[in-house]
């Protein structure tokens, strides 16, 4: 009876269970209920996508009232993709967090904590199931408020001004995307994505139309922390706490680039926004900056999370480059990197969280002579850490590798040379954690301690991930079919989308 | 006439905008802003969104304005001159302000009944909805039962919002032996504020319950009782609010007013409806969405109310602790 | 003539919006930073009701004898907005005291001197 309602239960689930998890007051009883509400939701985006794969799109009526008139869940393979990837990870982070949060946030706000973990995971499940413009709004405002507060949770004061920085970038790109859609409004009277991308097909250069798109596309590429927009992101994953860095980095910003492809190939329709604008050029150039820029950046810093945050920015860039390159190839490869990307992040910052539940900080210096100390944790490192790279047999070669042939698909040899360069600066910043782990003696700050192995309820998760990297590495069929069905949907003519319906 | 009246409102704001750059005293930067927030509400008004214009006067102007008063007092009221360079923001909004006027040249005339805005899916919320919903305001119909999902969502933010102050700042503790203060003093203030308190919570439960016939509703009534609270705190002292409404209860009601909302919502699984799909709560469909509107906009009446108040417990705490030192 | 009738709403409300978002940007105290994020999403707000007015229309509540009403779906879209603004506002201005308590300051220049570039 239940399994008409799966569309909208992801987003039900955890907002329910938020309230609860506050009225419980205990934090290991919030945990359990936190963790299984997730973990449900997973089970339910897994049958979500299945059914998708199935039969293309599912459409959910709220309120009984029919789209355009009422707000409509519509779930397509890509958006059961990305939601399959953040109600997993949201599962093993919560798993991983009981350990995690007991030494880096007070015990007075464990169940704090955990409501706003589960508001978190509501906003972004409702991004990636909405149907309906202005939906997308409260739900992106839901998630980043969660976002803030879990970011600010931390010890160390300097979250405090990188919540704040963050808060302040947001809540602009927020605006500029109200601004955005107020526009398509005012020219197409319906705020429906199906509706619009029918209305908006049938304008030509019309200027308000233009401006909201440029609006929408400014406002989300701050929210994915594009470059130049991105100098909010690595302050506040260095400094949130290890389970929050884990979390967001493996789906905020994925669920971002999500919407800037709803945006981009759904609503405006690929070749309005790429042949009619030339947003292509525009996303290349920021993204091949960005990736060069940024995976410098983390070459030189001291604190590990502040090179994954660099590293992140830098991945974001390779999967506006599989967008940019206007073909289903190219968009397909962007969608695999989100969902592998969301596998090898997620398992690095776990791996740094249980260094630092061990030695107390994130220091390079913290991981001298680790590889001895704490074997299986510094071992995930490395093996996400050669998924990064791009080591074949992981499931970053994968990606990468998808993405270089989409590029010499359309004679792009040199973005496809540039992609390989920018695996090598990955070489570089992982290479340095890895030498100073197994290589190095261990510094002043680990040698008088005795360090030990993570907590299981740590590595466990933590190795799910790893595994993970290694099974889609080797077994593609499951994950490449799925963003290959995904980007096929999204490429195809607007106008048999609505058929669909 | 409404021409003239809203190009003069909107004179007095850029006035008001342009001397909040200029001002360094920040005192006067957050008065300043509560008038743009009232000036703001009479142009809804003139625009005829009366509903919004309700909002922004109790949040804007109400809410946002003792929340910056009561930072203020934290971190104190002038702003140090900067020596930033101003010419990188300036291009910024230089470009984004050209990006907005050039989009503007397309948009339709303001104010013309044949814009697409009108046509579309609008109609059917001013025709048909009195007859669908049984209420005659259209606004309450949408935001209740149309775009219902939208207004848990702005529910769900208001909780996040309380999660995160709670978070950041902790409530006070309920000490009975606390220190005097307030302005118990001004017998003035203290007779008429015993006057007012009353009648503030009644006028919100008129505000709750009479929002299905004129502007008002849920959110506008719990701000309003707040506020009667926040008012009790101001002139007789924190200690002895949080005796009469204590902190932990506005945890628990809070989360309860989520609750409530959502679990209206998911009744309806039980029923044949979908989500949200108050037809099915009674056997007629009007009678249904009645229902479902009214206990709806009572959980968002009780979510903002207990957020909002335990949100101005969380700064009034602060402040207290920062006297006590 | 026609032309300026048409959009002196839209145009105003354009420099409203930038008024704000130049505090917001251009602020170094965290406070008036809030302050202009408020002005800045007030005045979107008002691009937002503008869209809803109907000349000659009546605020959307059924009454007798009136035959034209405004839109009332942008006025519900702002109603949610003007809440979700609050909100951030009260998030905000929370971060702005404790920053003040860790820091002693609140002024932007000051406390990144104190801090590690990161």
């Amino acid at each position: 009876m239940l399994e008409q309602h799966f569309p909208v239960l992801p987003i039900v689930l955890p907002l329910m269970a938020a309230p609860i998890c506050i009225l419980l007051g205990r934090s290991q009883l919030a945990w359990l209920f936190a963790t299984l509400i997730s973990g449900l939701s997973f089970f339910i985006s897994v049958a979500l996508l299945l059914t998708t794969l199935d039969q293309g799109v599912l459409s959910y009526a709220l309120g009984g009232w029919e789209p355009p008139w009422g707000i409509e869940m519509r779930i397509d393979v890509a958006s059961a993709l990305v939601l399959c990837v953040v109600t997993g990870i949201s599962s093993l982070v919560l798993v991983y967090a009981k350990e995690s949060i007991a030494k880096e946030i007070d015990r007075s706000q464990h169940t704090l904590f955990y409501a706003a973990h589960l508001l978190c995971l509501t906003g972004l499940s409702g991004i990636l199931s909405t149907g309906d413009a202005f939906n997308l709004f409260v739900f992106l405002e839901i998630s980043s408020l969660a976002t803030y507060t879990l970011v600010s949770l931390a010890s160390d004061k300097r979250c405090l001004t990188a919540a704040f920085r963050y808060l302040v970038m947001g809540t602009i790109g927020a605006t500029f995307i109200l601004i955005g859609v107020g526009m398509m409004y005012m020219k197409t009277g319906t705020l429906n994505m199906i509706d619009l991308a029918a209305r908006i097909a049938e304008f030509d250069g019309n200027r308000t139309v233009n401006t909201g798109l440029a609006f929408i596309l400014v406002g989300v590429s701050i929210k994915l922390a594009l470059f130049p927009l991105h100098m909010w992101l690595p302050p506040a994953y260095t400094h949130a706490p290890s389970a929050v860095s884990a979390f967001l980095a493996s789906t905020a910003t994925k669920v971002a680039v999500y919407v800037m492809v709803r945006f981009i190939f759904t609503i405006y329709g690929a070749e309005y926004v790429f042949y009619t604008m030339s947003m292509d050029i525009i996303l290349l150039v920021l993204a091949i900056v960005a990736i060069f820029k940024c995976s410098f950046m983390a070459t030189v810093q001291s604190n590990v999370k502040t090179v994954l945050a660099f590293s992140s920015v830098a991945q974001i860039g390779y999967m506006i480059l599989g967008i940019s390159l206007v073909s289903s190839a190219g968009l397909m490869a962007g969608l695999l990197h989100i969902f592998n990307h969301a596998l090898m992040k997620g398992a690095l910052f776990m791996a740094v969280g249980a260094v630092f539940l061990r030695t107390g900080s994130v220091d390079i210096k913290a991981f001298q002579g680790l590889g001895r100390q704490m074997p299986l944790t510094m071992a995930a490192f490395a093996i996400a850490g050669l998924s990064i790279i791009g080591v074949p047999l992981t499931a970053g070669f994968v990606s990468k590798w998808y993405l270089v042939t989409a590029a010499l698909e359309q004679q792009h040899w040199i973005i496809a040379f540039l992609v390989l360069i920018g695996s090598l600066f990955a070489i570089v910043y992982i290479g340095r954690i890895l030498e100073a782990a197994y290589f190095q003696k261990p510094s002043e700050i680990t040698e008088e301690k005795d360090i030990k192995e993570a907590p299981l309820l740590m590595l466990v998760p933590m190795w799910i991930l790893v595994l993970a990297n290694i099974y889609f590495g080797i077994e593609t069929s499951v994950s490449v079919s799925a963003a290959d069905a995904a980007s096929q949907w999204l490429t195809q003519p607007t106008a048999t989308m609505g058929a669909a319906q | 006439m409404a021409e003239f009246i809203d190009l003069v409102l909107l004179g007095m704001l850029a006035i008001t905008a342009l001397r909040v750059i200029f001002l360094k005293d920040l005192f006067a930067v957050v008065m300043l802003f509560g008038i743009y927030s009232f000036l703001s509400a009479l142009i809804f008004v003139n625009l005829d969104a009366v509903d919004v214009a309700f909002t922004e006067a109790s949040v804007g102007a109400g809410i946002s304005t003792v929340l910056m008063l009561g930072t203020l007092a934290l971190t104190g009221r002038k702003e140090k001159t900067s020596n930033h360079p101003a010419l990188l923001p300036l291009l910024v909004v230089g470009v984004t302000g050209a990006a907005l006027i050039y989009g503007s040249l397309d948009m339709p005339p303001f104010g013309d009944p044949n814009n697409p805005a009108h046509q579309h899916v609008a109609p059917r919320y001013i025709e048909d909805s009195p007859q669908e919903i049984g209420l005659p305001n259209m606004v309450t119909s949408v935001l209740a039962s149309y775009r219902a999902f939208d207004t848990l969502g702005e529910t769900a933010v208001v909780f996040a919002a309380a999660i995160g102050v709670l978070s950041l700042l902790g409530l006070p503790k309920r000490d009975r032996q606390a220190i005097e203060s307030g302005l118990k003093s001004h017998l003035v203030l203290r007779v008429v504020a015993k006057l007012i308190i009353p009648l503030t919570i009644l006028f919100a439960l008129y505000v709750q319950f009479h929002g299905d016939y004129g502007p008002g509703g849920g959110f506008q009534a719990g701000v309003i009782a707040a506020a009667a609270i926040i008012l009790y705190a101001l002139v007789l002292g924190l200690p002895m609010a949080t005796h009469v409404v204590q902190p932990a209860l506005l945890k628990t009601l809070a989360a309860l007013g989520v609750l409530i909302y959502a679990g209206t919502g998911v009744a309806n699984f039980f029923l044949g409806g979908n989500f949200l799909d108050y037809n099915m709560l009674a056997s007629d469909p009007v009678a249904g969405q009645h229902i479902g509107i009214i206990l709806i906009e009572l959980g968002v009446g009780i979510t903002v109310f207990a957020a909002m108040l335990s949100i101005f417990y969380a700064f009034a705490g602060q402040a207290e602790r920062t006297n006590i030192q | 003539m026609s032309f300026i009738v048409d959009y002196y709403n839209y145009w105003i409300v354009v420099f409203l919006m930038m008024a704000g978002f130049y505090i917001v940007i251009s602020a170094n105290n965290l406070v008036k930073k809030i302050v202009g994020l408020n002005i800045f999403q007030t005045s979107v707000f008002m691009m937002y009701i503008s869209i809803g007015k109907v000349s000659g229309g009546s605020a959307p509540i059924v009454a007798e004898g009136i035959t034209t009403y405004s839109n009332p779906l942008p006025h519900v879209l702002i109603l949610t907005a003007i809440v979700v603004g609050v909100a951030t506002t009260a998030v905000g201005l929370a971060l702005v005291v404790r920053i003040k308590r860790a820091y002693g300051t609140v002024e932007e220049n000051e406390f990144e001197d104190k801090e590690d570039l990161i």
